[in-house]
């Protein structure tokens, strides 16, 4: 597996814009003849698409919502992050880039750390010309709040809602260009296969989820956009359509997958409540600009919170870590609130959560002032608990929320399959281990609408693709074939018990054992214990319905077995890498206050892994590329 | 753990867009008061599951209130009985033990039935088509505070922007309007300086594509604005009509 990263030569600050000048070129009047596939409308894909097609190129699109703006990243909710320094606050483009390789843990690529906090400010620019209303503040200007990982002022924000206006901003982008005729949209379309021809990435299959036809699509490019893998966990802060299914396909076809065992826990979400829960529900980072996380001192104390002294109460992060206190990254706080219930302090019905609470907040600054911050989401909590959190703390608990692993891509945002490109959540170039707070709007940004757009021009104008195959191609008969017998034997299982139990139970052992924290022995049984789901599923599962039909449920079959194989291979990765960074704690590697312990050694590398086959047993073989650090020196992360 | 009770459905089953439709009587008895209304239909369907049913077909992505998917008319209301609440984020603690609770889709000529209660929402995406953007090319933008926009300006656009676009407002119209989801969608663009220059083109532009998608006319009944989760206010409408006289009579090209 070619693991060539092709990042440029020469100083950090200066590789984007020399690649810039040195990559090639498409003539204008020669990109209308090129084809270009976006699978995905969220904000890398949505950006992608309106982008390229602004450019030139032929663009087709597909999402599996009924519509382009329903992309999953229309539910973040906190902010981006740019490093403008309006607030004057010291930030530049370096502290960016350091607050974020620094926040991932050291497990990312310089280059790519960089160049995104350089485009981030233009990322702002953009948005704000097309309409996107950020909060201001009275003179005019644009306003910032604070983020985790951060001591700068530096996340801009539409109240609690910045991931739906920056979805508008790309979706009507990607709307004007469907109504030039520049990109053509295909909604209700699900991704099942990845068409490959001599070695590169010619086209995909997808299946049209209203009618159930399996249909084909050729292009010079593909462009894959279709976010993280977080459901893996069946319970997390994705939206239920959230899924592997391109990504891991496009692995079954060669593309390396990297880092699958970097998961981020977002430690404050709305507690777990029921059997029936079908998804946990995120409250934004942003909260704890204001809010202070504390649990009782004394164990299984259950008075109402607000009948606990101030003197009985553990404000445990502001205690251990004065310099970020509520604001340590997300890794860092995740961590301590399982420590913390561990030790028997958590509080609520389950044990399993600790107070984020505003008190404090509101005395200070008034119940308006806070409710102008934060209406949406008190009103969201009080609609999911019942509580009224003006009035009593929040209860909250981590919750599976981002997968910084991915698709492998180079530089460019390229696989190692030439002509498949990947962006936003679904690569995994950024983040490193753990990824700080209004970075993934950022980064999905970035590459859509400022990276992807040249770097694909690179790719064509040196491509050399042979013009003479069609959908007819046996690599097209093979795909499509291949896709509609996976959902034959999907439907012919016939069995009794149904996806959303195999997924129920598939997401347990990943919690429990590939979740905040793991450890050799239980990363060994959860290989064991989902390599038996999988063999039950294949055995027993039952799918309703017909292929030739709307059919939801099987749908998410096919994205639970999917699931069903990348869940080993995380639990494979988490036990290869016999060290903690970011969010992936060995247990066997941690200080005495449960702070991670790299190695830097043995394993400052990206661990690529090659598909080889599944058998019982998931065949994966380990690639790495090493992660060489010429800009930055390496530290044991510290947030005191 | 919280008590479980007793809830009985009329369930729209409509097996494709030019099948005949018809309500089916449901009943579960294992609903509690933390589960949302797309829980407790996940829950039944499970049990459809069981019985060798084909299951309830609905849209949902988000359960979280902001993505739009979710669209059920409950009791005769477009997101059930709890104002500024999608289907999704409504729960069942807004409900008794042996209430019957009738589920239907959202009705329109313009969102034709699929399967059940998903309907065809995709008139909404050609409206935006039609116009509803600021037509600037990536890479092209000035520096983000080059132009200051009064924090009131901001806020209102913001206010019109946060429609998720879920078709609430059409179905609740006696006429099937749906002025209030293209109405929001200019007071968000149109009042700011950045969408300012397009305000006339775009105006009539959205108005006439709304009206060839098959939507009807505005009569005023607020209906919309009373099932809006977002709470998007009517005076949208208003602002969209007066925008268009004006453009109309100066006789601008759309
Ligand atoms: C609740 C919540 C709040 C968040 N808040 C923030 C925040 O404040 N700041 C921040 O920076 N980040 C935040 N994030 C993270 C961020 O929202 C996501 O990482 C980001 O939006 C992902 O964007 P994307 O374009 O990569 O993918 P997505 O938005 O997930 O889009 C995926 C697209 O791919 C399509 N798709 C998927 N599979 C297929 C297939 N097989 N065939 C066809 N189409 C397919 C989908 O239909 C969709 O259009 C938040 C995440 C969550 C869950
Ligand atoms: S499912 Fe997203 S708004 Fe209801």
């Amino acid at each position: 597996m070619n693991l060539e990263s092709n990042v440029p030569e020469g100083p950090l600050k200066d590789k984007w814009s020399k690649h810039l000048n040195d990559i090639k070129l498409v003539a204008p009047n020669n990109k209308r003849k090129h084809n270009v596939i976006v699978v995905g409308t969220g904000l890398a894909g949505g950006s992608a698409a309106a982008s390229l097609a602004e450019l030139g190129y032929n663009v087709t699109s597909f999402c599996i919502q009924d519509s382009a703006r329903r992309a999953h990243s229309i539910a973040a909710q906190g902010g981006i992050n740019a490093a403008k320094n309006y607030p004057n606050d010291g930030d530049t483009i370096w502290r960016l880039f350091y607050d974020t390789i620094k926040g991932g843990d050291y497990r990312s690529r310089e280059s790519n750390t960089y160049r995104l906090a350089q485009v981030s400010n233009e990322i702002i620019d953009q948005a704000v010309a097309q309409g996107v209303p950020f909060a201001r503040e009275y003179g005019g200007l644009l306003a910032n709040r604070s983020f985790g990982g951060a001591q700068v002022s530096r996340t801009f924000y539409a109240r609690g809602q910045t991931g739906q206006q920056l979805l508008l901003g790309a979706y009507q982008a990607m709307m004007r260009q469907t109504h030039n005729g520049n990109i053509d949209l295909h909604t209700r379309h699900e991704m099942l296969d990845l068409v490959v021809v001599d070695g590169k990435a010619r086209g995909i299959i997808t299946r049209d989820l209203v009618s159930g036809e399996i249909k084909r699509w050729m292009a010079d490019a593909v462009v894959l956009c279709t976010g993280g893998y977080g459901n893996v966990f069946y319970l997390s802060t994705n939206a239920k359509n959230s899924n592997v299914t391109a990504a891991w396909r496009c692995h079954k076809r060669g593309a390396g997958f990297a880092n699958p065992c970097y998961v981020q826990i977002h430690p404050t979400c709305i507690p777990v409540s029921g059997d029936y829960q079908s998804k946990l529900t995120l409250m934004s980072e942003s909260l704890r600009n204001d809010g202070r996380v504390w649990v009782p001192k004394e164990k299984e104390d259950d008075r109402h919170p607000n009948d606990i002294p101030e003197e009985e109460r553990y404000y445990y992060l502001e205690e251990k870590y004065p310099a970020f206190g509520n604001l340590v990254p997300r890794d860092v706080a995740s961590r301590n609130a399982k420590i913390v219930c561990d030790k028997g302090m958590g509080v609520g019905p389950t044990g399993r959560a600790v107070y984020l609470d505003f008190r404090d907040a509101i005395e200070r600054e008034g119940e308006k002032t806070i409710s102008e911050k934060y209406g949406n989401l008190f009103d969201m909590y009080e609609n999911i608990t019942g509580d009224n959190p003006y009035k009593q703390p929040m209860r909250i608990f981590p919750a599976v929320h981002y997968t910084m692993g991915g698709l492998w891509v180079d530089y460019n945002l390229m696989s190692n399959i030439p002509g498949l490109f990947v962006a936003g959540e679904a690569n995994f170039s950024d983040h490193g281990a753990n990824r700080l707070g209004a970075s993934a709007l950022m980064q999905g940004l970035s590459d859509g609408y400022f990276i992807i757009p040249y770097t694909i021009g690179n790719y064509i104008a040196g491509a050399e693709l042979d013009k003479d195959i069609d959908i007819k191609h046996e690599a097209f008969n093979e795909a499509a074939e291949n896709a509609q017998s996976h959902i034959d034997k999907l439907l012919g299982v016939n069995g009794d018990k149904s996806v959303v139990d195999f997924h129920r139970e598939l997401g347990q052992i990943m919690w429990d054992k590939v979740g905040i924290a793991r450890n050799e022995e239980g990363l060994k049984q959860a290989i064991e214990e989902i390599q038996a789901l999988r063999e039950e599923f294949w055995q027993n599962v039952r799918v309703p319905g017909e292929a030739a039909n709307y059919n939801k449920y099987l749908e998410f079959a096919g994205r639970v077995a999917d699931f069903l194989e990348l869940g080993e291979l995380m639990a494979k990765d988490a036990l290869h890498r016999d060290e903690s960074a970011g969010c992936h704690l060995r247990e066997e590697h941690q200080t005495d206050e449960g702070e991670a312990i790299r190695n830097d050694e043995e394993y400052a590398y990206v661990a690529a892994w090659e598909y080889q086959g599944v058998n019982g047993q998931l065949q994966e073989k380990l690639h790495k590329e090493d992660l060489e650090f010429e800009f930055v020196e390496l530290k044991q992360r510290s947030y005191k | 753990m919280a008590e479980e009770f007793t809830i009985n459905l009329k369930i729209w089953r409509q097996a494709g867009p030019d099948q005949p439709g018809k309500l089916v009587d449901y009943t579960l008895d294992t609903v509690n008061e933390h589960m949302s209304f797309l829980e407790m239909l996940d829950v039944l369907n499970e049990k459809i599951l069981n019985e060798g049913g084909d299951p309830i077909e609905f849209d949902y992505d988000c359960r979280e209130g902001i993505c739009g998917s979710c669209d059920l008319m409950i009791d005769g209301r477009a997101h059930g009985p709890k104002a500024m609440t999608c289907s999704c984020q409504l729960h069942m603690r807004n409900y008794n033990d042996g209430d019957t609770i009738t589920v239907e889709p959202f009705r329109a000529r313009a969102f034709p039935v699929i399967k059940d209660l998903v309907v065809d929402r995709s008139a909404f995406d050609r409206i935006i088509e039609a116009g509803g953007y600021v037509s600037i090319k990536t890479g092209s933008a000035p520096d983000a505070n080059s132009i200051p926009v009064d924090k009131q300006v901001a806020d209102t656009a913001f206010d019109y922007a946060t429609c998720i676009g879920c078709g609430a407002c059409v179905a609740a119209c006696p006429n099937s309007s749906a002025s209030l989801f293209t109405g929001a969608k200019l007071a968000h663009l149109n009042r700011l300086p950045q969408g300012e220059p397009e305000r006339k083109k775009r105006t009539v532009a959205m108005v006439e594509q709304m009206e060839e998608e098959g939507f009807g006319d505005c009569s005023n009944f607020a209906e919309c604005e009373a099932v809006c989760p977002k709470g998007i206010s009517i005076s949208a409408i208003a602002e969209m009509r007066r925008n268009y006289m004006k453009a109309a009579l100066a006789g601008d090209e759309a």
